[in-house]
């Protein structure tokens, strides 16, 4: 379970980006966060697994403080979130396994990193995963020779291969055509299921938010306005959360992305 | 809304048109000042070209009858060429990864940087009459000039490209709990290879040449040999060995240039 409460973000000395923010996600829900640009998805995000140091607040997964850990605490527990980026932030020249290994990181020695020797029972893993998503005839490839589809699959497969507790997906599906997007997006919401594994999606597509997610939630101006079914998010409530200038929104957080 | 204009010109570099002549008028009487005040002394000039002429006349035809000591001093060049590229790669990678600002701390960076300034900051010329006093004649003062020489050029190079690295990437390692190691050879290193290896290349190309010239001021090599001949007037020889450089860059050049086609 993921327990985030009273988070704030505040960059330099403007108005903060996250104003005081509670959230819980358990179990194998698929969590879909929406809102306009500015409106702190991102932040938020990052804030979990503090890849962006949060200003207050505290964020708890499964009894685990995060924000009060040191450096070298925080790496090891940095291992049990998964994340999956926008541009996939694949390591373009090496091959995929390579870059699925590299989900394993924080697990294995620097010395067996640096030789590409990994543990068998990785590998094993490594497999099965890419089998599961349809990208194992890959494996000695380079990352940067898939498609955008396959590339984003490797992403979540590297992601995977942490065995972490919660994944957590920066709008994975923005730079993908709608028909790769959405079966990303359904491969997401299986692999919650399948995984037990909560999933929580930044995405931009409220209409493919509708359909693959478990529950909603609205974002404006670093807070949230909006956390249910998929189906209570009626017109009214979407002009709430998409309403005024995003660019006046930017404006108040700086810079977010 | 039309207002009617149908005229655009690009605005001026400097917007404020006083400011502007005033610039372009003190340059243009900088230039003409330079020129008349300049020392040119015409019958130097002439007398020069006098001299130039019984050098090329006694250089003509080039004379390989030393071909041994040629292919030595060659042979000297090329190993000091070859020590100090891979000497100076070597460092150059910790020293610019140090000096990439968006790796390193504050502290760590500042050092990186001063280094790779005053590496860079002295001609190879100057860096070769310090090593020749300190280490003695030879091509042991060429090859640390060289070093010293290369750190300059590829770690700074190296730096910036560090610096201008997809950070993405980098995020991704941070978020799987990668330690430091193992993101900076994951994250960053593929990205950074075909810039290293270019600059390693093009490295041992320049070395080659500049070793000819340090070894003029007595640090080895052909241009020790180079030396020896001017200072005793055999200018055929000379040319012998002045051919040989050209030729050899020129080869050098072409394989480097396919070699980096290769890795792209």
């Amino acid at each position: 379970m993921l327990k985030i409460s009273k988070l704030t973000k505040r960059y330099g000395s403007g108005d903060p980006v996250l104003k005081e923010l509670d959230l819980t996600v358990e179990g194998d829900q698929l969590t879909s966060v929406i809102g306009s640009s500015g409106a702190g998805k991102s932040t938020l995000l990052r804030c979990i697994n503090r890849l962006v140091e949060p200003t207050s607040g505290s964020v708890d997964l499964n009894g685990t403080e995060f924000t009060t850990l040191n450096r070298r605490e925080l790496r090891t527990a940095r291992r049990r979130i998964g994340m999956v980026f926008q541009s996939f932030n694949l390591i373009d020249r090496l091959t995929v396994m390579e870059n699925v290994q590299s989900g394993r990181l924080g697990y294995i020695s620097t010395w067996a990193a640096l030789t590409r020797r990994y543990p068998r029972e990785d590998i094993r893993h490594a497999y099965e995963l890419m089998e599961r998503v349809g990208i194992a005839h890959y494996a000695d490839r380079r990352a940067d020779e898939l498609s955008g589809g396959e590339r984003q699959r490797v992403g979540v497969v590297r992601a995977l291969m942490q065995r972490p507790e919660i994944l957590l997906a920066d709008e994975p599906t923005a730079s993908l055509d709608p028909k790769t997007s959405e079966q990303i997006m359904s491969l997401l919401r299986d692999l919650a299921s399948e995984l037990k594994l909560p999933v929580i999606i930044n995405i931009h597509n409220v209409t493919e938010a509708k359909e693959y997610s478990d529950r909603i939630v609205g974002m404006r101006y670093g807070r949230i306005i909006f956390d249910d079914l998929p189906g209570k998010l009626e017109k009214a409530e979407m002009d709430e959360i998409y309403a005024g200038v995003p660019a006046m929104d930017r404006a108040e957080v700086g810079a977010v992305a | 809304m039309s207002t009617g204009k149908d005229t655009w010109r690009k605005p001026p570099f400097i917007s404020h048109p006083g400011l502007r002549y005033g610039l372009y008028i003190a340059v243009s009487i900088y230039v003409v000042l330079t020129i008349a005040t300049l020392p040119i002394d015409w019958d130097r000039v002439s007398d020069g070209m006098r001299r130039a002429q019984r050098i090329f006349s006694g250089a003509f035809p080039p004379n390989f009858d030393r071909s041994g000591l040629l292919i030595d001093g060659f042979l000297e060049s090329l190993k000091i060429a070859i020590l100090a590229t891979v000497g100076g790669i070597t460092l150059s990678v910790p020293l610019a990864f140090m000096a990439a600002s968006n790796i390193s701390i504050k502290p760590i960076y500042l050092i990186g940087r001063s280094i790779i300034i005053v590496a860079r900051s002295f001609h190879p010329v100057i860096v070769a009459i310090i090593f020749v006093k300190a280490v003695g004649f030879g091509p042991f003062a060429g090859a640390l000039t060289l070093v010293v020489y290369s750190i300059g050029f590829v770690a700074k190079l190296l730096a910036e490209r560090i610096e201008e690295i997809d950070f993405g990437q980098v995020e991704a390692m941070r978020s799987v709990g990668a330690g430091f190691l193992s993101t900076l050879v994951y994250a960053v290193v593929p990205q950074i290879m075909p810039r290293l290896v270019g600059l390693g290349i093009y490295q041992l190309d320049s070395n080659l040449r500049a070793s000819a010239v340090v070894g003029i001021v007595g640090a080895g090599g052909i241009g020790a040999t180079l030396a020896n001949a001017f200072g005793r007037y055999d200018y055929d020889f000379a040319l012998a060995i002045t051919m040989v450089i050209v030729g050899a860059i020129l080869v050098s050049e072409a394989v480097s240039g396919l070699v980096r086609k290769r890795i792209a």
